[in-house]
């Protein structure tokens, strides 16, 4: 029976974790704004060749604002 | 074009014909096809530059989002108005951040209105290689502009936005004040926590309740304990604490609100269950108490539905410019409206507002003062005229001599009156915090006199039927009937286009009255009028010629008569002359036309004109008058029966900062004279509201303008009217679409509906209080029926408001 608190543990911390991420997702700012996101994932990244590196899409641009 | 609130709004599709002579940018009717690139034409050369520019950058995907989702940038504004941002006074206030490199600021653009917009906006890294990044708020009509310090000013930035069409609103309001969301955001965390602590603790406390049907090991039974402890520990010291918070702040003013019984009930809840945890005599309630905070602060999430884009704070602040051109020893240059001083000379371009008292020097104006009275149509002032601040000129550059500060002037001062600095609503009046009064009072007398009764049998069940009690009887389903019942009317009266600042608004409004209104702008469409014609009637070519004359002119009645004519101007006018005060003349196809004023073509005026709110302008032909253009406000759509429905139910008055032109028509619509009063000033307006407030009455006012601001401001409740939900509208408790007012009556209706369902639902909640505190009074409140009662409680009671105020809604034609 005692190796319900191994499991207990468990469960815990992986609640604790989403705790965690739900935290960081507020402090960040994704709360904010909850219609723009919906409508910036639909845009094609048509630009790629030209001269950016594939990497300044919105994820990393909110990163940025923080 | 107006801008609706949220989603866009395409309106009618046009059809093939007309797509073919629309804008390829903003859709506007192509006067002809003679601005054009290849087979797509354009209304403007504005439209056509920022067609040009998205081209050159390889950015038509702008075009294939949505159908013409441009904005025609605004034209002949001066290049540099933007500098006075990088002035050292300024710039501070109105960038987020700067450092090392880069720089961030975050403009107010309130013409994006679609997906197109989002994209461009946020491809602006790809434009100017000096901006980094954009990013868009669209609820907010913000963009967040990430730049290169040292290579690009933020004048610049802001005219960039600017020849896009987006033009940014730096006011001198949207300065200053940042970050409200921060309540928000801690609203978020809090909800987040508790629902975590809820969840876990609930789990953990199954093994108990389960325990009637098996034994649990004792172990088991301690490390729950314990767990949950540690788990509420967050709950109690963070996420509760605006109750406590809320209860000190009105015990410390005398008054029991409801968040008094709240804290008692969160605190024996806690304190009660830690005490059994830690002597090991039982389990507690800890999953009821962080259940409890759990739904009270998500009907605080429910209640704060808030409507981003739109302000319910602004004063005259937001709406006067931060900047202005001065002059000196005639240098032009743009200074910071805080810095100007009596007997500066400032120039004040086409579409500029006038930012302080002045006198008029140069040489004629047409100022527009639709922000602050509502009256569209502007008045023409001559040099040496009085202007006061506020007006926006239509037409040719001025100048003018600055005679009061701008925070003096006649319009201004308003503010400096007592009603702004009063706090605006005393929560004391609001219906749940009346019935906690008693509420909190009878609660206590019942644990008390219960505890006494089992004292004299054993102390340890006297101690635990007080805190029962307390615990039991918290009104957790009181507190949650009234954020959701007024939380669902918000959002009723929302999808309606009435939007309202908090639901303190929804319950004040069930209470008013008295109806006091404005009549500019309020009662008549402040944009739209009617314009006809009426003599003779004119052909196909005289219009023509018509047209051609007044195309020279930029008196906004001439701009309004070229609008009105279906034709094309196509012909040269010779010796065109404007005349001010009087008219325009020119020769037209060796025609001698005139337009002007009765007086200046030597008629005699019409008296009949201004009682029907008609401005008339009258139009002669090689020195025959032919008729004349008859332009007039119009009322708005549905305010006969709306007046006729209010009257019956209401004291209904009507001040107007206007002559009495229209009284006639005025006694017609509301019936009592004595009721209609004229040529009131802004203060006037206010002292009104203040003195039948005297008298006894709760007030509605419902105005537009600045000069409303102070009797908004009074009254119960304020509404403002506008056509357009994102531009200017002064400080008030809510905003109504002008296309709306006709459901003004069943707004009040359904608010009072809305109280009525609060009620029952108080009742519901009392019934179920009364159950509680039976067991605990008979020492009978196990954490289980403690578990199943208060959720039990608190949805049936959420479930019970919002279906039936979504009920009394419908039943209204309300959804």
């Amino acid at each position: 029976m005692y190796v319900m608190f191994i499991l207990m543990a468990f469960s815990l911390s992986v609640s604790l974790i989403f705790l965690g991420a739900y935290i960081w997702s507020v402090r960040s700012g994704q709360f904010d704004d909850k219609y723009t996101p919906s409508v910036r994932m639909l845009f094609e990244d048509k630009k790629i060749s030209k001269k950016t590196e594939p990497g300044l899409d919105s994820g990393e641009k909110n990163e940025e604002n923080k | 074009m107006a801008i609706n609130f949220g989603k866009y709004d395409t309106g009618q599709a046009p059809t093939d014909q007309e797509k073919s002579l629309s804008c390829f940018h903003c859709g506007e009717p192509c006067p002809d096809n003679t601005i054009a690139i290849g087979d797509k034409s354009f209304c403007c050369h504005g439209c056509k530059t920022v067609f040009e520019i998205l081209n050159v950058n390889e950015m038509c995907d702008y075009y294939s989002i949505e159908d013409t989702p441009g904005i025609t940038p605004k034209q002949d504004l001066i290049s540099d108005r933007f500098e006075y941002l990088d002035d050292e006074t300024v710039k501070p206030q109105v960038i987020d951040f700067s450092d090392g490199k880069i720089e961030k600021v975050t403009f107010h653009t309130p013409t994006m209105h679609c997906a197109s917009c989002i994209w461009l906006l946020e491809k602006l890294h790809d434009m100017d290689p000096r901006i980094f990044s954009s990013i868009v708020n669209f609820p907010r009509k913000q963009v967040n502009i990430t730049y290169n310090r040292e290579e690009m000013k933020l004048s610049e930035t802001a005219a960039l936005l600017s020849t896009l069409g987006y033009e940014p609103l730096v006011s001198l309001d949207t300065v200053g004040k940042r970050e409200q969301s921060s309540a928000e955001k801690k609203l978020y965390l809090k909800i987040g926590l508790a629902g975590f602590a809820f969840g876990n603790v609930m789990i953990l406390s199954f093994p108990e309740y389960l325990s009637r049907f098996g034994s649990v090991d004792p172990t088991f039974k301690l490390v729950f304990g314990y767990l949950s402890l540690v788990l509420s520990i967050p709950v109690l010291l963070f996420a509760a604490k605006d109750y406590y918070q809320s209860a000190w702040a009105g015990i410390k003013s005398r008054t029991v609100n409801i968040d008094v019984p709240i804290t008692l009930g969160i605190g024996m809840l806690f304190f009660r269950s830690a005490w059994e945890v830690l002597t090991q005599t039982g389990v507690g309630y800890l999953d009821s108490f962080t259940g409890l905070v759990f739904f009270l602060l998500v009907g605080r999430l429910f209640q704060q539905k808030t409507y981003e884009v739109l302000s319910f704070e602004r004063d005259y602040k937001s709406f006067f410019p931060l900047s202005v051109t001065r002059k000196i020893n005639n240098v032009e240059a743009v200074v910071p409206v805080s810095k100007l001083k009596p007997g500066d000379r400032i120039v004040v371009r086409n579409q500029e507002l006038i930012p302080a008292d002045s006198v008029l020097l140069k040489t004629e104006a047409y100022i527009d003062y639709s922000f602050v009275s509502g009256e569209s149509t502007p008045v023409t002032k001559i040099a040496g005229d009085f202007i006061y601040a506020g007006g926006r000129q239509a037409g040719t550059t001025i100048e003018l001599e600055v005679i009061k500060e701008p925070s003096q002037s006649y319009l201004t001062q308003l503010w400096n009156n007592d009603v702004f600095s009063k706090p605006r609503f005393s929560r004391l009046n609001v219906l749940v915090n009346q019935v906690s009064h008693y509420f909190t009072f009878g609660v206590l007398a019942i644990a008390i006199i219960a505890s006494l009764y089992w004292l004299q049998f054993d102390t340890a069940t006297g101690i635990k039927v007080f805190t029962a009690v307390l615990i039991v009887a918290c009104p957790c389903a009181l507190a949650l009937s009234s954020p959701f019942a007024l939380g669902t009317a918000m959002r009723i009266f929302g999808r309606k286009g009435f939007y309202v600042k908090n639901t303190d608004a929804v319950e004040a409004l069930s209470k008013i009255d008295t109806i006091v209104m404005d009549k500019t702008g309020t009662l008549t469409e402040s944009r739209q009028e009617t314009i006809e014609f009426s003599g003779e009637m004119l052909t196909h070519e005289d219009q023509e010629i018509i047209k051609s004359l007044v195309q020279h002119s930029t008196h906004p009645l001439s701009q309004k008569i070229f609008q009105a004519l279906d034709f094309q101007a196509v012909y040269a006018v010779d010796n065109f002359e404007e005349i001010s005060g009087c008219g325009i003349q020119g020769m037209v196809e060796g025609h001698s036309i005139k337009l002007g004023s009765a007086k200046w073509l030597g008629i005699q005026e019409d008296a009949n004109d201004a009682e029907d709110m008609k401005t008339r302008v009258l139009l002669s032909m090689d020195d025959k008058v032919l008729g004349s253009f008859l332009i007039a406000n119009v009322f708005r759509k549905g305010l006969r029966p709306l007046l006729s429905d209010l009257k019956k139910q209401f004291d209904m008055y009507l001040l107007s900062g206007d002559t009495e032109r229209e009284k006639a028509t005025l006694v017609n619509l509301f019936g009592n004279e004595e009721n209609l009063l004229f040529r009131q000033t802004p203060e006037n307006k206010l002292d009104f509201v203040t003195k039948i407030q005297g008298e006894g009455a709760h007030v509605l006012m419902i105005g537009d303008g600045l000069n409303d601001a102070g009797a908004l401001r009074a009254s119960e409740v304020g509404i403002a009217i506008t056509d357009d939900v994102s531009a200017f509208s002064p400080a008030s408790d809510g905003i109504l679409t002008g296309k709306n007012l006709h459901l003004l009556g069943s707004f009040i209706k359904m608010s009072k509906a809305t109280t009525s369902v609060i009620v029952a639902s108080f009742v519901i909640s009392i019934i179920y209080n009364v159950v509680g505190v039976s067991f605990a009074v008979a020492g009978k409140l196990s954490p289980l029926v403690s578990a199943i009662l208060m959720p039990a409680s608190s949805i049936s009671v959420v479930v019970f408001t919002t279906f039936t105020t979504s009920l009394r809604a419908r039943m209204m034609k309300l959804t």
